[in-house]
């Protein structure tokens, strides 16, 4: 088990952007690789796209088979035909983030210098550091390049929210309508905290190599699956722990004092050894900072101010068992939104399925959101 | 200082009475903040039948997601905690019905709605009527009306006041009524337009049309 091999590489359908993108940090990325996926037709004004933002661990393969686990798209159940983000209707695109490890620029990819030629070896942790206003950067390069002006709409959660938040801070005028799902303004010390015991998993796990695992073929996948483990818990309730697994055990109605007994401890570790095969180590050290970075408000010189004249509507949802973006956070951020004078909805939806409950079959989310996006696509005339 | 109503150009038929004289109160493409919008019904009805940028504000989350769901902007707050997050002057009319009685500070409520807003429309139940009076005076008991159904011990209404009251605490924290209107049910104003104190003993219902000194 512990000399698992690198994944196949895949072939990603992407973008390669010359000019490269400048990062916060001041180096350039060049060229830039976005690699995404799109359903629905774009209409002749170009007026009836929707992006897409996806999580920490997710990626483009939002409403379709996903080409490395063969599991369904991560929002095929409100993505697609008839369904709340309707395809029939929008051309809905969905791009891996900068730092991701599908297809776009990012850790696992080759190493360019400054003139953009490929040094013939993979980032790794040589990769720069970047922020959630990077990523978003990297998304509305794309975007330009398929000459679309301005986006309908704009929806992600958790990480994605972050996007969708930083989408409408930073580019106002191209996003119609925003929808931030279970996520926050910025990440909070609780937030930092779990990402930093995954983080030093990965590190502490000599199969590491100090981020030069490419050099061995193998990857770090006991340090990768423990931050996956703990990462998991965060995503989870305790009702929704208690729900699943109370204190079942594994095969057998009597504690034998043995290793693995609870059932939910195979649990964790299945989704452990799961995410080792479709997910790189340093892009999860990568993109974890990012999102540690984020800071919407010191960033734009405060919240209301990062809003202030927002030509763009909102909606905010949060789920009411979510502890890891709670539903104060949210209500924080509307404030602002209203303190700015922006058309914002919220609601926050009761559920005792945790973080999750955003990815999962919730129908007053799905009926919240498919009513904000046809409501917004109403009021463009489409 | 007020822009004359337009006229009426359709009513919806299950639309509640004060939701329907409230409507006849505003403009066409004012900037409205309903608080206790319920499920959007007056939201609805200003969007498509006036224009309006109508916003809204619920505390029963079934009914704010019900709103949201048919595409209009209402929020999960409370008036009691949340109007204080609105800049000055963020509407041309804030509008809070049937919901005064039941907040845990109305005045307030009622200060917050004409800061945000140019003008207040408030309609809320007269505890006033004669109904009420008589029940109390005759049964000894907290009165039980069409208007006033749940019992003491699990009313939501914290707050009643009589037309008159209402009048006093305008005058008291120096709000304009520009106009004013009671109703029974079934939505008869006459005959008790001018006098308050015969509105107080009549109406079963109380409108507002308030706005700053």
């Amino acid at each position: 088990m512990n000399q698992t091999a690198a994944p196949p590489p895949i072939e990603h359908q992407r973008t390669v952007l010359r000019d490269g993108l400048r990062l916060d940090s001041g180096q350039l990325i060049r060229p830039l690789h976005v690699a995404w996926r799109s359903y629905g037709t774009l209409n002749a004004d170009r007026s009836n796209a929707i992006l897409i933002c996806h999580a920490l661990t997710g990626d483009q393969y939002v409403a379709e088979r996903h080409p490395s686990t063969g599991k369904p798209g991560w929002w095929a159940n409100l993505v697609g035909p008839g369904l709340p983000v309707d395809t029939d209707r929008f051309f809905v695109i969905c791009a891996n983030v900068l730092g991701g490890c599908m297809g776009s620029s990012g850790p696992r990819e080759e190493m360019t210098d400054a003139d953009g030629n490929g040094l013939g070896r993979p980032w790794g942790t040589d990769f720069p550091s970047i922020t959630i206003r990077d990523m978003v950067r990297a998304q509305k390069m794309l975007v330009d390049h398929l000459g679309i002006d301005r986006l309908l709409a704009v929806i992600g959660g958790s990480m994605g929210g972050m996007q969708v938040l930083e989408w409408a801070a930073t580019f106002p005028q191209s996003v119609f309508a925003a929808a931030p799902i279970a996520c926050a303004t910025h990440h909070s010390a609780q937030n930092i905290a779990f990402h930093e015991v995954g983080r030093a998993a990965i590190q502490s796990d000599p199969d590491w190599m100090g981020g030069r695992y490419w050099e061995t073929g193998r990857i770090p996948e006991r340090g990768l699956s423990v931050a996956r483990m703990v990462a998991h818990i965060t995503y989870l309730s305790e009702a929704a722990l208690t729900r699943k697994f109370g204190r079942e055990l594994q095969g057998g109605s009597a504690l034998t004092f043995l290793e693995d007994v609870f059932q939910v401890q195979s649990y964790l570790r299945h989704q452990g050894s799961t995410f080792v095969r479709r997910f790189d180590a340093n892009s999860y050290l990568t993109i974890t900072r990012a999102m540690d970075y984020f800071d919407l408000a010191t960033e734009h010189g405060g919240l209301a101010k990062a809003f202030s004249g927002t030509p763009t509507r909102f909606l905010v949802a949060s789920f009411s068992s979510d502890w890891l973006f709670p539903t104060s956070e949210s209500r924080t951020l509307v404030r602002a939104l209203n303190a700015a004078a922006a058309r914002v909805s919220f609601i926050e939806i009761t559920t005792d399925k945790g973080h999750d409950a955003f990815l999962l079959d919730e129908p007053d989310f799905h009926r919240a959101l498919g009513g904000f996006v046809a409501g917004a696509a109403r009021d463009l005339g489409l | 200082m007020m822009r004359p109503p337009a006229p009426v150009q359709y009513v919806a038929k299950n639309m509640r009475l004060d939701l329907r004289l409230i409507a006849e109160m505003i403009p066409e493409r004012a900037r409205v903040l309903d608080i206790g919008c319920g499920d959007g019904a007056l939201m609805a009805h200003l969007v498509t039948e006036k224009a309006v940028d109508a916003r809204g504000m619920e505390i029963d989350m079934k009914e704010a997601t019900e709103a949201v769901a048919n595409g209009l902007a209402v929020i999960h707050g409370d008036a009691d905690t949340d109007l204080a997050f609105y800049p000055d002057d963020a509407f041309d009319y804030v509008v809070l019905s049937r919901t005064l009685q039941a907040v845990e500070r109305p005045r307030e409520v009622l200060s917050q709605m004409l800061r945000i807003g140019r003008h207040a429309i408030v309609s809320f139940p007269n505890f006033g009527h004669w109904e009420v009076r008589l029940k109390l005076l005759l049964g000894g008991r907290m009165p039980d009306t069409e208007t006033w159904s749940r019992p003491w011990y699990e009313t939501p209404n914290i707050h009643p006041c009589t037309i008159v009251d209402f009048v006093a605490l305008a005058e008291m924290d120096g709000h304009v009524i520009e106009r004013w209107l009671a109703v029974d049910e079934r939505g008869l104003k006459a005959p008790w337009r001018r006098s308050v104190r015969l509105a107080n003993m009549f109406g079963q219902q109380a409108l507002f049309l308030l706005r700053r000194k």
